[in-house]
């Protein structure tokens, strides 16, 4: 039955994640104990932890056919090429 | 060939079910909003990287948004998306299950919490307004406002699509195990929690 498609992950503890996160996040946003460079990578990687966690378990990737996770993916690395290159203008 | 065997009156195959040929092996609609999806990608990082290229190329000294910006009214508000996805995610269980009372409940949650968001941040926008802060303040400002407010009008619609999707819960459109009308919205409104995450962070932490 279509409706048996995949197993349902444990949702309340995905939410605890996201929760903990944004704490995590906000304790290195406005403590600022770390220095600039670190303090972007660190919310950078806390962002993208979080953004990983919906897209997977929420938007079900995860569980999706490898196919459809490729055509998804695809355009990723184009965002990022985007970013790059123009940034390239301003490299100082 | 299996499907030769079949019966004549056999349930012809429905167009909603898993793995029709020619579609990524997921429905059609759900396909379709991914699509949509990966555009939406395109059109985020055309917001996101012109913020990151015009701060970093900004020859004046950009303001810290920690300090300028209502932190503690936008976290509470990042939490409630958050929550809002949880129960989104709530009701596409309560859908596959056919669980009709679940549904409508983890619906009418998310479409309050989504509402709620709106509310939120149209209070602050009030606020940044009456103390100076418009989309004339600068590349700051009009930044500020143009990823936000792109994000908001998705929230927006996504608030209304969903009041739209629980009205017909409530008439039992979804009943009998028909999940892929929340699954496709649920997508979309994930994914506008997903967009926030990027944003909240971007413009209100670095």
């Amino acid at each position: 039955m279509a409706a048996a498609a995949h197993k349902h992950p444990n949702y309340v503890l995905i939410w605890f994640y996201l929760a903990v996160l944004t704490g995590a996040e906000l304790v290195v946003a406005l403590l600022k104990v770390l220095p600039r460079n670190w303090l972007v990578t660190a919310l950078i990687f806390l962002a993208i932890w979080k953004a990983m966690l919906v897209a997977l378990y929420f938007m079900h990737l995860k569980f999706e056919p490898r196919r459809l996770v490729v055509t998804i993916i695809a355009p990723l690395p184009l965002a990022v090429i985007l970013v790059l290159a123009v940034l390239r203008e301003y490299a100082k | 060939m299996a499907h030769a065997a079949a019966p004549p009156d056999a349930a012809p195959a429905v167009a909603t079910h898993e793995s029709p040929a020619g579609t990524l092996g997921v429905y059609t609609q759900k396909l379709g909003m991914w699509v949509f999806l990966t555009s939406e990608v395109m059109f985020f990082t055309a917001l996101i990287g012109s913020y990151i290229i015009l701060r970093w190329g900004s020859a004046t000294e950009w303001p810290d948004p920690t300090k300028s910006l209502a932190i503690g009214i936008t976290a509470l508000n990042t939490f409630i998306l958050i929550c809002s996805s949880v129960s989104m995610v709530k009701a596409y269980a309560a859908a596959v299950h056919d669980d009709q009372s679940g549904l409508k409940r983890w619906l009418l949650t998310t479409v309050v919490a989504g509402a709620t968001f709106v509310g939120i941040q149209f209070v602050e926008y009030r606020n940044l307004l009456h103390e100076g802060f418009t989309p004339s303040s600068g590349l700051f400002g009009s930044t500020f406002y143009a990823m936000t407010g792109f994000h908001g009008f998705h929230v927006t619609c996504g608030v209304i699509a969903m009041a739209y999707v629980t009205l017909r819960a409530f008439r039992g459109k979804y009943a009998g195990g028909k999940y892929e009308g929340i699954e496709t919205i649920g997508l979309y409104w994930h994914f506008v929690d997903l967009v926030w995450i990027i944003l909240f962070t971007i413009v209100y932490l670095i």
